[in-house]
């Protein structure tokens, strides 16, 4: 029970994929113009994840090592197309506002790279608690950036007027204001980096995602080995995950 | 699609006004990572126009013509990141048999393609937006040719921006670029004016 515990402490807070990561920045971008948005990605992305976390590691005896890339794509992208038909018959409002990102959600890189570095090496209960805190971690990130996006850009909270929408700053509800926001996100993560680092703490993990560009990106390895060859073996990947620990 | 005008206008509100990366946020990752210098920011564009093009056609096609006669179109998402992940490994592969000098300039960017979310995200606008097989075709082509003109801007600013020593500290590296990218999004957003 307390290694469950450890793993949804570890996606909200230790490892959060928005916040310490940086990963999985397209849907981050695009979809927190709202509180609401942002809350209901979250969600949506979270239960894809948990569930499909479960099924991978239930299935991680089975699934053989050359073809694991492509049968993880085919359980999340069954997963997500499940999510979208409900969300389809009872939220369509939601899935509407979301459209497009619903489908992208297969290639989040947050849900294929903690299938290959946890589900795939760990049991289902500590591989769907990991999904569960990773995807929670995940939904708080994004319901924060579209609550301050929201409050900016449009004076609403949630929907609700705070202050009329003219004083807002409408440009933080639209494309470029997304940009910004993510640049004082990293640069903020940078200040911290520097600081923990000056105190000789372990900042590998801060800002190892999509922020940092490819070059740094957690899933570079993984993204290049997964439509080089799919042929590197399991003993192979134990050997890199042991030389680069805690990178993924 | 009924003429040339409509043509036009689709492929100027697929590159400009509706740019790829920064209106609609997909494929951040090589936008940030490969936009270092113009030459390779080129190489990357032209990978992405190709596979792109070719991933609209071939997921058009699966879906007219497969998908749509024997009701699976919920199936969707799962042919179409299957049909662009083979289709990629393919193309790398001919193109490496077939067309050695093109492989050799577009051959390192291949594999970066299939985890990048616009090829995918084309695929299912196209449906999403009832489009046929020609005009996702040409979607597809303005769209690619958006991130094109994208990375290659972004890629020529960073290397002005390289020699600049004034940036504050915690601003060096990505957050500069992501606000140079928040500018070139606003200066997109004007845009919107001529469609």
């Amino acid at each position: 029970m307390n290694k469950c515990f450890e793993r949804l402490y570890n996606g909200l807070i230790k490892e959060n994929p928005t916040f310490v990561l940086t990963l999985g920045m397209c849907p981050t971008l695009a979809v927190t113009t709202s509180a609401i948005n942002g809350l209901g990605m979250g969600l949506t992305t979270a239960a894809v994840l948990a569930l499909s976390n479960l099924f991978i590691s239930l299935l991680r005896k089975v699934i053989p090592d050359k073809v694991r890339i492509p049968a993880f794509i085919v359980i999340v992208a069954s997963f997500v197309t499940m999510v979208q038909l409900l969300l389809e018959a009872y939220l369509p409002s939601l899935n509407a506002s979301l459209g497009i990102y619903i489908p992208l959600i297969v290639v989040n890189c947050i849900i294929l790279g903690r299938a290959e570095s946890f589900a795939y090496h760990n049991p289902a209960i500590v591989s769907l608690f990991d999904g569960i805190g990773m995807g929670l971690g995940f939904t708080v990130a994004l319901t924060l950036l579209g609550m301050f996006r929201e409050f900016i850009g449009s004076g609403s909270f949630f929907g609700i007027q705070v202050f009329p929408e003219d004083y807002g700053v409408t440009i933080f509800v639209l494309a470029p204001g997304a940009f910004f926001v993510l640049a004082f996100l990293v640069a903020i993560q940078n200040a911290i980096k520097a600081k923990l680092a000056a105190k000789g703490k372990d900042v590998s993990k801060i800002g190892s995602g999509c922020g940092a560009g490819c070059s740094r990106c957690a899933d570079k390895e993984f993204c290049n080995k997964a439509m080089n060859s799919y042929k590197t073996s399991k003993k192979e990947l134990k050997e890199r995950r042991g030389e680069d620990d805690g990178k993924y | 699609m009924e003429s040339i005008k409509d043509m036009l206008l689709l492929l100027v509100g697929s590159s400009l006004v509706s740019n790829v990366v920064l209106s609609q946020f997909l494929g951040l990752c090589p936008f940030l990572g490969v936009s270092r210098k113009i030459k390779t920011a080129a190489g990357m564009g032209f990978a992405v126009i190709f596979v792109i093009t070719l991933a609209s056609a071939v997921a058009g096609v699966m879906y007219r013509f497969i998908l749509v006669p024997f009701d699976l179109t919920y199936l969707q998402t799962i042919v179409f990141i299957l049909v662009i992940a083979a289709l990629v490994q393919f193309v790398e592969m001919f193109l490496r048999k077939a067309v050695p000098s093109l492989y050799q300039a577009l051959g390192v960017y291949l594999p970066l393609i299939t985890t990048n979310c616009a090829v995918l995200g084309v695929a299912v606008s196209n449906v999403q937006k009832n489009y046929g097989i020609g005009t996702g075709i040409l979607n597809g082509l303005g769209t690619a040719i958006g991130f094109t003109i994208a990375i290659v801007i972004l890629a020529g600013i960073r290397e002005k921006m390289e020699y600049n020593d004034s940036v504050p500290g915690p601003f060096k590296g990505m957050p500069i670029v992501l606000l140079t990218a928040g500018l070139m999004a606003i200066a997109f957003w004007g845009f919107s004016g001529i469609l």
